[in-house]
C-alpha cells in the first residue's frame, strides 16, 4: 500500500482518556453501564457528556458498583445489544467475579481499562498489577503504549471481539496518568470511517427474543462444564490470527500497522527488553541513543497479553542472546512478574533462546527513566557473554 | 447433530454444543423426569378439589395439569384442576401445605 | 534523537497549571508541532503545589517519564519560589517566568539565577480582564513572548477556539481571556 491510499484522518491533541472515550463515540455501543474510579472516570464522564449531547445513541446506565456495572453490561450484551463499560484498579477487582462470566457467555463486551495498581497500600498510580490479577479471565487483554494506540486499539477490540470467530470480551488498558492523563498528538478517523470499520454487530443470540426463547447461565456439572469451557479456550486460540488480520487490515487503511508484538530493532539485535504500554516507547529512544553507539540492542514490545503471543515470541527472541523482561507488578510468587514466567515458559521449548532476566519496576507509579533502562541495556551487554546469569529477579529504582 | 432439547443426550461434544453453554431450546426440563426423586408423593382427591388453584400456583415445578370447561351457569370458561404430573413432581410437599384446610384435597403418602 | 523543548509549571491546585500546560500542548499541535501534555500524575487538592509538564518536537515524541530537566520553568504563584525549589533540573541557560508584580531582577538576584528570568503580573492582568485570579492564560502570552517556542498569532487563534468551545454561553469570558494573553505578551519583562 502506498501512502496516497491511507484515509485522511485529524490531527487533534488528546489525553488518553479522551481518546478512549472519543472511540466509544464512534463506536456507538447500544449499551454503557459504568461506576467511577481513579484515572477511568473520566472515559464514562466524557462519554455521558456525548449521550447528554445527543452524540450517541447509548442507553448509559449509571449503576451503584463496578460488581452492577459488569453484570448489567453482562446483562445487555446477552441481550444482543453491544455493550460496553471502563474501570481501573480496584473497579476491575470488585469486577472479577463478573469477568470470567462475561466470556464463558462468550459475549464481545469491550472495556476500556486504565492500568493502576491494586491496593494496598491505597495507590491510585499506574501498575500493571489489576490487569495482571484478571490475566486468566478469558478477557483478551490489549496494552496501548500510548493515547493513539489507546484510540486505535478500542476500534480494533470491538471488531476482533465481535468477529465470530473470537466472541470473547477484551480489555484495553492504558497506563493509569501517564498516558490517561497525557496529552498527546493522535489521529482520529472520520466517524464513517470508524464506523464503518468497526461494522455492526451481529448478536449470536438474544435473551429478548421471546419467539425464540433461550436460557443463559444454567448450571454445568461434570457432564459437560469441561466441554463449554474447550470453546473458550479455542477462540482465545483463534484470536491470535483475527488479532494480526484486523491490525494489519487497520494499517492498510489508516497507515498504523498492528500485531500481537512490536518488534524494535531486533533484526540484528544482541540483546533486548521486553516490555508492555508506556514503557516502550521511552525504552525506543534509549534504544536509538545505545544505536548511535553502536550497541546492538533492540525492543520487543507485547501489545497483546491474552492471548499470549507464544509462537511470536519465540520467533523474535531466537536470534537474541539476552534479554530481560520488564514487569510493572510482581505476581506475589517469589519467582518475579507474570510477563517474566510466560515469556520463559514460551521459550522452553525452543532449541534457541537468550539468557533470560527479570526486572520489577515502576510498582504503585514510580517513574521509569531512561537513565535506568541504559543501566539495564548495560547489563545485558555484559550479560550476552557472561558465564553466570546472576541475580535472576532484579527490583528497579527502589530503596533498600 | 444439532443441539435441540430432544437429543440432549448427555453426550454431546465440544462442537456439537452452541456457544457459551446457552440453551437454545425451551423445554428440556420436560426431557429430565424427577419424578423418582421423593420419598413423600402427593395425593391428590379430585372429588374435595375446589379447583381453587392454589396449589398450581405454588408448585415450584409446575405438575399441575389444568383444563379449560365451559360453565354452563356464567357462559363462560372455567380452570379446572387435572391432578397432578407424578413424572417431575419432587414430593416437596408444598402443595399439600397449602390447600385449604376446610378442602385437604391433597395428602402426602409414602412414594411407591 | 529529535530535539524536544520541556516545560515545567507550577502552580497550586485550582489555578489552572494542567490547563495551561494542555493549552500549550493544543496551541503546539495546532501550529503543526508535535506535544505532550501531562500533570504530576495524581489527584490535585485546592491549594496544594501541583506541577504539570509540556513536551513541544517537530517530531514524534516517544518517552513518557517525567521531565527532569525543563528549559522553561512557569511559575503561576510567587509563594511556591519559597517552599519548592523551582530551579531543580533547570540548565544554567535555561528561562524562568514568575508570575509576580516585583521586578525581574529583584528575583535574578534571589535565586542567582544565571539564565533568562521574566516576570509578568499575571494575577493582576486576569484581575483586570477576567475578573479572577486565573493566571493561566496569561501566562500562556508571556511564555510565547520571552521563549518565542509558539506563533503569537496561531496560539491565539487556536486558544480562542479552544475557549469558545468551553465557554459556548460566555462571550465575555472568552474576549477577557484572549485581552489577558495580549496583555500579558506586552507586559512580561526581563
Amino acid at each position: 500500500m502506498t501512502a496516497t491510499t491511507i484515509i485522511k484522518q485529524l490531527t487533534v491533541a488528546k489525553t488518553g482518556n479522551e481518546a478512549m472515550a472519543d472511540a466509544m463515540r464512534q463506536v456507538n455501543p447500544d449499551v454503557v453501564a459504568a461506576y467511577p474510579i481513579t484515572p477511568a472516570t473520566e472515559i464514562a464522564q466524557i462519554f455521558s457528556s456525548f449521550v447528554a449531547d445527543g452524540m450517541v445513541t447509548t442507553d448509559m446506565v449509571t449503576v451503584e458498583s463496578e460488581h452492577s456495572a459488569m453484570s448489567a453490561t453482562i446483562g445487555a450484551a446477552a441481550a444482543g445489544a453491544r455493550a460496553m463499560t471502563a474501570t481501573a484498579s480496584q473497579g476491575l477487582m470488585l469486577m472479577a467475579e463478573m469477568l470470567p462470566i462475561a466470556a464463558a457467555l462468550r459475549l464481545p463486551i469491550v472495556m476500556p481499562e486504565v492500568n493502576r495498581a491494586i491496593s494496598g497500600p491505597i495507590n491510585i498510580h499506574c501498575d500493571h498489577s489489576d490487569t495482571m490479577f484478571c490475566r486468566d479471565a478469558g478477557w483478551l487483554q490489549i496494552f496501548s503504549e500510548n493515547a493513539q494506540e489507546a484510540y486505535d486499539n478500542v476500534l480494533q477490540a470491538v471488531k476482533i471481539a465481535e468477529d465470530p470467530r473470537v466472541h470473547l470480551p477484551a480489555l484495553v488498558t492504558t497506563d493509569g496518568f501517564i498516558i490517561s492523563h497525557g496529552m498527546e498528538t493522535i489521529k482520529i478517523l472520520p466517524d464513517d470511517e470508524a464506523k464503518s470499520f468497526v461494522g455492526e454487530y451481529k448478536p449470536n443470540y438474544s435473551l429478548l427474543n421471546h419467539e425464540k426463547p433461550i436460557t443463559v447461565g444454567s448450571i454445568d456439572l461434570q457432564n459437560y462444564y469441561f466441554e463449554h469451557r474447550i470453546p473458550m479456550i479455542e477462540a482465545m486460540k483463534t484470536a491470535k490470527d483475527i488479532i494480526k488480520q484486523v491490525g494489519r487490515e487497520y494499517g492498510e487503511k489508516y497507515g498504523r500497522f498492528y500485531d500481537l508484538i512490536e518488534q524494535y530493532k531486533i533484526d540484528d539485535a544482541e540483546v533486548a527488553l521486553i516490555c508492555l504500554g508506556s514503557t516502550a516507547g521511552t525504552a525506543k529512544d534509549v534504544v536509538d541513543a545505545l544505536r548511535t553507539k553502536g550497541q546492538k540492542v533492540g525492543l520487543i514490545k507485547i501489545r497483546v497479553f491474552r492471548p499470549f503471543p507464544v509462537e511470536d515470541l519465540a520467533a523474535a527472541l531466537r536470534n537474541l542472546r539476552a534479554a530481560a523482561v520488564f514487569d510493572r507488578s510482581d505476581s506475589l510468587s517469589g519467582y518475579g512478574g507474570p510477563v517474566f514466567t510466560e515469556v520463559c515458559s514460551a521459550l522452553f521449548n525452543s532449541e534457541n533462546k537468550p539468557k533470560i532476566v527479570n526486572y520489577i519496576y515502576g510498582l504503585g507509579g514510580r517513574d521509569i527513566d531512561i537513565h535506568t533502562i541504559e543501566a539495564v541495556y548495560d547489563r545485558l551487554n555484559k550479560l550476552k557473554d557472561a558465564q553466570d546469569t546472576g541475580e535472576i529477579v532484579s527490583y528497579l529504582g527502589v530503596r533498600k | 447433530m444439532t443441539f435441540t432439547a430432544g437429543n440432549y443426550t448427555g453426550k454431546l461434544t465440544v462442537t456439537e454444543l452452541p456457544e457459551g453453554g446457552i440453551w437454545t431450546e425451551p423445554g428440556s426440563s420436560l426431557m429430565r423426569k424427577t419424578g423418582d426423586w421423593k420419598t413423600l408423593q402427593p395425593v391428590w382427591d379430585g372429588q374435595k378439589c375446589i379447583s381453587c388453584l392454589t396449589c398450581w400456583a405454588y408448585c415450584p415445578d409446575s405438575c399441575f395439569k389444568t383444563e379449560k370447561v365451559l360453565n354452563e351457569k356464567t357462559g363462560k370458561e372455567d380452570v379446572k384442576n387435572r391432578g397432578i404430573d407424578l413424572d417431575h413432581c419432587k414430593g416437596c410437599g408444598i402443595c399439600a401445605a397449602v390447600c385449604p384446610p376446610k378442602v385437604a384435597a391433597i395428602t402426602m403418602e409414602k412414594a411407591r | 534523537m529529535a530535539e524536544t523543548i520541556e516545560i515545567r509549571w507550577h502552580g497550586r491546585g485550582g489555578q489552572g497549571a494542567k490547563t495551561a500546560a494542555l493549552l500549550v500542548a493544543d496551541a503546539a499541535i495546532a501550529t503543526g508541532k508535535l506535544a505532550q501534555a501531562f500533570p504530576e500524575y495524581g489527584p490535585e487538592r485546592m491549594g496544594a503545589p501541583v506541577k504539570a509538564f509540556n513536551r513541544i518536537s517537530d517530531q514524534e515524541i516517544r518517552i513518557h517519564c517525567s521531565v527532569e530537566h525543563p528549559s522553561i520553568v512557569l511559575v503561576l504563584d510567587e509563594t511556591l519560589v519559597d517552599s519548592v525549589n523551582i530551579l531543580e533540573g533547570v540548565p544554567a541557560n535555561g528561562t524562568i517566568i514568575i508570575n509576580t508584580e516585583k521586578s525581574a531582577d529583584e528575583y535574578r538576584q534571589q535565586l542567582g539565577f544565571q539564565g533568562s528570568l521574566y516576570t509578568v503580573n499575571a494575577s493582576g492582568i486576569a484581575l483586570k480582564n477576567i475578573g479572577m485570579n486565573k493566571p493561566n492564560t496569561p501566562m500562556l502570552g508571556a511564555l510565547v513572548k520571552a521563549t518565542g517556542i509558539l506563533d503569537y498569532q496561531k496560539m491565539l487563534e487556536d486558544t480562542t477556539h479552544k475557549l469558545e468551545k468551553k465557554f459556548k454561553n460566555k462571550p465575555e469570558v472568552i474576549e477577557g481571556n484572549v485581552k489577558a494573553i495580549q496583555d500579558a505578551y506586552e507586559e512580561v519583562n526581563k
